[in-house]
């Protein structure tokens, strides 16, 4: 992998070099973990990029490195970025935080923005989804259509992020069907076609019928098309492809308002680091076309769901809520803060099996 | 704990579907080994197979034309790669993994506009009667084609490396270069052959992934199986049965780690996950008492 990083490293070089001999407009850089064909993660963070291309038109540049390790080699890309004239940068994975970070004070003209992470400095901004309201809606579907009351749920990594999901989907479900069970797998991969599918078999074949996953890629559908009588959820993009069924509806990234926003500030000279943990309400998180194959009442009910946590008047982690080993997390009412959220390491209750930790 | 939720029938069949991509590339790399060839670009000839039948399969709506295309695409690959180390005697080493990146490059740029399509259909064969049978019937034979077919490579390559006069000839030039060309066989003809026979190999265990495991297209999609074929080839010490066992064991320990997290098993979940790869090892190692072909990975000129 480091051979391509040099390679696609010294093409953006090449191409943010040719940049500024420009008219000098306001360059954005993004730096992307997986390749942008991927059809989720880094697919939707491109899209985004398009979209800053598509609103400024010539006022802008983009640039981008794709499947950056997550290490020194992230630190050279960003370095490189900040020297060939970027103005703005965007790093779009979680393990990009400390070259951030590291990179930025070497910078301090340059501003920096690091997606999920939770480190912040006078030119570094962060910002996040909230992918469980997304996932709530999710455990309301699967839990109302289980028949077998086993949710198979294939997650990635055992980090907070994911917790924060499978807590989010549990809740809901067991709301709706206080018989239901969750299985879940952990592949330790965000993107493995091949593992992604055999997990979601293994998991029919232990009686789910229901699939959420935490992972990028369309396998899980498939494996569930194939078993016919199991349905699934589109994740970080909409895979309507497989519509209306296996797949009932899905939560969709959608970066192209924040980064629109942010160059926008950038140009306008008004940019402050921030930090931004945004969900359906401010159409950071989508939620895909629930279709035909769910119920109508169950569509209605997800619908006022999805529409309740946009309007901020229902939280996905509000009490009575108890942690796994039963002691009280939230009151009746009382709803979650974000700090417990953005570091969530347990299962609520009912969730059996461990965390890998 | 339950661990009757885990039927030793399924996980049998699940298995063989999931060491067949690994086992389809396998086979074709230990044919180029045993020709005295190291081709490292598996990986880069498997994305490129997944690729090229995936175009061929939407565009004509077969699947099957669709592993051909993707024995065809590999096949290309694989003769850059042997016109490289075969007439221009350029490091194998070096070329090969060159061919991995280049087939990476390449792959992604063809698939440009087949990023979630679906892959036409390739139904199971339900082998009449047999099919029928408690328990074997479900591990043997309610599979696809192409389980079957990655069967038969195997069982092919065998017989052709251990019967066949043109067995014998590819294994001479394998073992030694300069005595084969003395008795005055085309060593270069051998080799290229071999590698054509990988990459087409190759692509078929792709193609595999894009059009029946997945099936769908994305980047990236072989994550890695290409350098488990390659490992493969090793532990097995370049015997064919060995290599069908090696790739049962890797598909066998993953499908079955998969299960036991879903009973939920209390041993670490990082311990299950690398087991497919410590246990594949562990047992190849131990059966290991093979060498590698005599000429593995030496250049040959008929000069020199």
């Amino acid at each position: 992998m480091k051979f391509t990083t040099f390679l696609t490293s010294t093409a953006a070089a090449l191409s943010l070099g040719t940049a500024a001999m420009a008219d000098d407009p306001t360059t954005v850089g993004f730096v992307y973990v997986g390749p942008v064909g991927d059809g989720g993660w880094t697919y939707e963070h491109n899209v985004g990029r398009l979209a800053v291309e598509e609103h400024f038109g010539d006022a802008v540049e983009t640039v981008f490195v794709e499947s950056v390790p997550e290490g020194a080699d992230s630190v050279r890309v960003m370095q490189q970025m900040a020297l060939n004239g970027a103005d703005l940068i965007f790093t779009t994975s979680f393990g990009y935080m400390d070259p951030t970070i590291e990179v930025a004070s070497q910078f301090p003209d340059v501003k920096f923005e690091h997606a999920t992470g939770y480190k912040l400095a006078d030119n570094v901004s962060n910002y996040s989804a909230r992918f469980y309201e997304g996932r709530a809606v999710q455990g309301h579907i699967a839990g109302s259509m289980t028949e077998s009351n086993v949710v198979g749920y294939i997650g990635s990594f055992p980090i907070p992020e994911v917790i924060r999901g499978i807590n989010a989907a549990y809740i809901h479900a067991q709301r709706v069907n206080p018989d239901v069970e969750f299985k879940v797998v952990w592949v330790y991969t965000w993107f493995d076609p091949a593992k992604e599918a055999e997990a979601a078999n293994v998991l029919i074949e232990q009686g789910a019928d229901v699939i959420l996953q935490h992972t990028d890629s369309t396998a899980p559908q498939a494996a569930a098309q194939a078993a016919g009588n199991v349905i699934t959820f589109g994740q970080a993009s909409d895979m309507s492809e497989f519509g209306p069924h296996p797949r009932v509806s899905s939560i969709i990234d959608n970066w192209s308002p924040y980064y629109i926003a942010r160059t926008q500030a950038v140009i306008d000279g008004t940019w402050e680091s921030t930090s931004t943990w945004d969900g359906i309400g401010a159409g950071m998180v989508g939620i895909g076309e629930i279709s035909d194959a769910v119920p109508a009442d169950v569509k209605a009910e997800a619908e006022a769901m999805r529409d309740a946590l946009a309007s901020g008047e229902y939280h996905a982690f509000t009490g009575p809520i108890n942690k796994q080993d039963g002691s009280v997390w939230l009151a009746e009412g009382e709803t979650a803060d974000d700090g417990t959220l953005a570091g969530m390491n347990f299962y609520v209750e009912g969730i059996t099996g461990d965390i890998p930790q | 704990m339950d661990f009757s939720a885990i039927n030793p029938a399924v996980l049998l069949a699940s298995l063989m579907v999931a060491a067949t991509p690994i086992l389809l590339a396998a086979i074709g790399e230990l044919v180029v080994e045993r020709a005295g060839v190291l081709n490292l670009g598996v990986e880069g000839m498997m994305i490129t197979g997944a690729v090229a039948g995936f175009i061929v399969a939407s565009a004509t709506g077969s699947a099957w034309l669709g592993f051909i295309g993707a024995a065809f695409g590999g096949a290309i690959l694989a003769l850059l790669f042997g016109l490289l180390t075969q007439f221009f005697l350029s490091n194998q080493v070096a070329t090969g993994l060159g061919l991995t990146l280049f087939g990476l490059g390449l792959s992604a740029l063809m698939g440009q506009g087949y990023l979630g399509v679906k892959a036409p259909d390739f139904a199971s064969l339900n082998v009449p009667f047999l099919s029928d049978i408690p328990f074997l019937g479900r591990v043997l034979f309610q599979h696809d084609a192409m389980v079957y077919i990655g069967l038969a490579l195997v069982a092919g390559t065998y017989w052709m490396l251990k019967y066949s006069r043109a067995g014998l000839i590819l294994r001479a030039v394998g073992e030694n270069h300069e005595a084969a060309h003395a008795l005055g066989y085309n060593v270069v003809r051998v080799r290229l052959l071999a590698i054509l026979f990988g990459g087409a190999c190759a692509g078929l265990g792709g193609a595999y992934l894009s059009l029946v495991r997945v099936p769908t297209y994305a980047e990236g999609l072989t994550a890695g199986a290409g350098w488990i074929a390659l490992a493969i080839v090793v532990f097995a010490s370049w015997k064919p049965w060995r290599l069908l066992l090696g790739a049962y064991l890797f598909g066998g320990v993953t499908v079955l780690q998969l299960n036991l997290q879903a009973v939920g098993l209390s041993i670490p979940v990082e311990i299950l996950s690398m087991s497919p790869y410590l246990v594949t090892i562990l047992v190849l190692v131990i059966m290991s008492a093979g060498r590698a072909p005599g000429s593995l990975g030496k250049s040959f000129h008929a000069s020199s």
